[in-house]
C-alpha cells in the first residue's frame, strides 16, 4: 500500500505512530489541565497555621483510611451557603497540602468532616463510634467498638513520617527522630511531651478515649478527628484581610 | 488510498468512507443536521463561556473572565442577601436580654425559629434529633434541669458551658468518684444504691436501705439535698423524680457512685455569636420545660 505519512490511512495501520499521537495528544491535555494547579496562585498559596499531623494523628488518619471513612464522609466543604451554614468555612486548598492521599472524597452519606475537630467532645465520639444509634438515633453508620480495645500497633511511626517527608511533608529531623515518643505523649498526659506542642501548635495532648492503662486505635482516630479543621483560625484570617 | 476507494455502494446507494480493511468498508451515514449544528453550538458556546467565565490558566492564575464571576463572591454575595433579610429580626433579638425576650411573643416565636435551625446543626448530635437526650446526654422536652431552667439560667448554661476547663464562669461541680477512690466501700455503696432506689420509689423500704439512709446524709446530701430532690447550684440531679441521665438500675448507680460522672457541654459563647446563643436558649425554653424566672416560681 502507497500511503503518505500522517494521514488518516496511514496512522490507522501503524501501531507505532498511533502510539506516540495518542501519547502527544494525552499529555498536552494533561499539561493544560493538570500542570497550571502546580503554579497558579489559588491553588498553591500558603495559609497561617497549617502544619503537618503529629504521629498520633497521622496514626488516626490511617485507620480512618483503613477503615474506608472517606466512603461515606466527605472532608471539602464546598462554597455554597447552605454547606458553609452548617458547617463552616469553606475548604481551602491548603488545608490539605499534607494530605497524601486527600481525603476530599466524594460522597457524603454521612455529614462532611473537614471542619468537625472540636464540635464534639471526646466522649461523644468515643460512644458514637462505639454505637452511632446511642447518641445519634437515624444514623446507618456501623459501629467501630473494636477500635477502644485494639492497641495501636504501628511499629516504627518515624517510617511513616520519613516516607512523607520525601513527598514534601516539612517533618523536621527532630520530629522524626522523636516520632514514637510523640505518638505516645500525645496520647498519655503523664508523659513528659518535650517540646511536641511548639513542634506542632496547636496540638491537643491528652487521653482521648477515656481509657489512660493503653493508647488504643481509638485514641489515635479521636485526635485525628478532633484536629481536623481546627488549624486554621479563620476569625483571625478574617481581620487580616480586612487589614489590607 | 483513503479517498480513492470512496464509491458508491450499490445495494443501499450510499457512499463509502473510502476506508477498507480485509474487503470491509464503512458507509458514509454523516449525522442528522440538527444534531451536528447542535454540536457547533455548543461548542461556540463553550468558548463564549471561558470569555465570560473563569477559565483559562496563565502563569499565575487563571482568566477571570469578564463577568468578574467567582464562587466566593457568589457566596458572599448570597450570605450578604440572607443576612440582610434576617438583620432586622436579628438585630431585635440582640438588643433584647434572654431573660426579656418571652415577654415578646412575636420576637420570641422568631427566636425560637432561629434556634431550631442552630439546634439542628450544633445540638443534634448529643441531644438528640427531637432533644429527647440519651444516656449521659440530658433530655431537654421535659421539666426536670439540672442548671436551671428560666431563660437565663438556660442562657448561661449554653454561653459557658459545661465543665469546661480553663473558664471560669463555666457551669462546674464535681461527684466524687465514691468507689473509685476508696471514700465508701463497695457494700456501703450497695446501700447507698438501695436506698437512691427506694427514694425513687423503685424499691420498698427495708433495713438494707435503711443503712443507706445515713450514708445519703453524710455524703450526698451536702449535693443532692437531705431530701434527694437535687440542687441547681451544683447541677445535682433530683435523685426522686424518676428521670435518670445515665439510668436509675442498679448496676448503672452503682457505676454512677463508684466513677462519678461528668458530662461536659461546650462553651457555645465562644463558638457561635451571641443572637445564635440567645435563638438556642429560647428554642430549649420552648421545648416545653421552660420555666418562669425563679423570683416569680417563689412568690406563687
Amino acid at each position: 500500500m502507497a500511503s503518505k505519512p500522517f494521514t488518516h490511512g496511514h496512522i490507522e495501520r501503524n501501531v507505532t505512530i498511533l502510539a506516540v499521537l495518542s501519547l502527544l495528544v494525552v499529555t498536552i491535555g494533561g499539561i493544560v489541565e493538570i500542570a497550571p494547579l502546580f503554579w497558579i496562585d489559588s491553588t498553591i498559596e500558603k495559609v497561617d497555621g497549617v502544619r503537618p499531623y503529629t504521629p498520633l494523628e497521622l496514626e488516626g488518619r490511617n485507620i480512618y483510611i483503613r477503615e474506608g471513612c472517606y466512603s461515606c464522609h466527605s472532608q471539602m466543604i464546598r462554597p455554597f451557603r447552605d454547606e458553609t451554614e452548617r458547617y463552616g468555612h469553606y475548604s481551602l486548598a491548603a488545608e490539605s497540602m499534607y494530605d497524601h492521599p486527600f481525603q476530599w472524597g466524594s460522597k457524603r452519606t454521612g455529614p462532611d468532616l473537614a471542619r468537625v475537630g472540636g464540635r464534639y467532645s471526646d466522649e461523644w465520639h468515643v460512644q458514637h463510634l462505639k454505637n452511632p444509634r446511642s447518641v445519634v438515633p437515624e444514623s446507618i453508620m456501623p459501629g467501630y467498638s473494636f477500635l477502644a480495645s485494639r492497641e495501636l500497633e504501628v511499629g516504627d511511626v518515624s517510617r511513616d513520617l520519613r516516607a512523607l517527608s520525601r513527598t514534601g511533608v516539612p517533618y523536621s529531623e527532630a520530629s522524626i527522630a522523636k516520632a514514637n515518643d510523640d505518638l505516645l505523649a500525645q496520647a498519655d498526659p503523664s508523659r513528659d511531651a518535650g517540646d511536641l506542642a511548639k513542634r506542632y501548635p496547636k496540638a491537643q495532648i491528652r487521653d482521648f478515649d477515656g481509657d489512660p492503662s493503653q493508647v488504643t486505635e481509638m485514641d489515635a482516630l479521636v485526635a485525628y478527628i478532633q484536629m481536623l479543621g481546627t488549624q486554621v483560625d479563620f476569625k483571625a484570617a478574617a481581620a487580616q484581610e480586612q487589614m489590607k | 488510498m483513503a479517498d480513492d476507494k470512496k464509491r458508491i455502494d450499490h445495494p443501499t446507494g450510499t457512499e463509502t468512507v473510502g476506508h477498507e480493511w480485509d474487503g470491509i468498508e464503512e458507509l458514509n451515514t454523516p449525522l442528522p443536521r440538527w444534531w451536528l449544528w447542535t454540536f457547533y453550538i455548543t461548542i461556540a458556546w463553550g468558548l463564549a463561556y471561558t470569555i465570560f467565565y473563569p477559565a483559562w490558566p496563565m502563569i499565575r492564575s487563571a482568566t477571570a473572565g469578564t463577568l468578574g464571576w467567582s464562587s466566593q463572591g457568589q457566596l458572599e454575595g448570597e450570605l450578604k442577601a440572607a443576612e440582610a433579610q434576617r438583620a432586622p429580626v436579628l438585630r431585635a433579638i440582640a438588643a433584647t436580654p434572654a431573660e426579656h425576650l418571652t415577654g415578646n411573643p412575636q420576637l420570641f416565636q422568631a427566636a425560637v425559629e432561629g434556634g431550631r435551625a442552630a439546634f439542628r446543626v450544633n445540638c443534634v448530635q448529643c441531644h438528640g434529633s427531637g432533644a429527647t437526650g440519651s444516656k449521659g446526654y440530658p433530655n431537654l422536652n421535659d421539666d426536670d434541669w439540672l442548671w436551671g431552667g428560666d431563660m437565663g439560667a438556660i442562657h448561661h448554661t449554653l454561653v459557658d458551658g459545661v465543665r469546661n476547663p480553663d473558664h471560669e464562669a463555666t457551669r462546674m461541680s464535681l461527684m466524687p468518684a465514691f468507689g473509685r477512690d476508696g471514700i465508701l466501700q463497695p457494700d456501703q455503696i450497695q446501700s447507698l444504691v438501695a436506698y437512691v432506689r427506694t427514694i425513687s420509689h423503685q424499691r420498698k423500704p427495708d433495713a438494707m436501705a435503711l443503712q443507706g439512709r445515713d450514708l445519703f446524709a453524710a455524703n450526698c446530701a451536702a449535693c443532692h439535698g437531705p431530701d434527694g430532690k437535687g440542687n441547681r447550684q451544683f447541677g445535682a440531679p433530683n435523685l426522686t423524680d424518676g428521670i435518670w441521665l445515665y439510668g436509675g438500675d442498679e448496676a448503672t448507680l452503682t457505676e454512677t457512685i463508684t466513677n462519678s460522672r461528668a458530662g461536659v457541654m461546650p462553651r457555645w459563647g465562644e463558638k457561635l455569636d451571641p443572637v445564635t446563643v440567645k435563638m438556642l436558649a429560647a428554642y430549649v425554653y420552648s421545648l416545653g420545660g421552660g420555666e418562669a424566672k425563679k423570683v416569680q416560681t417563689a412568690s406563687r
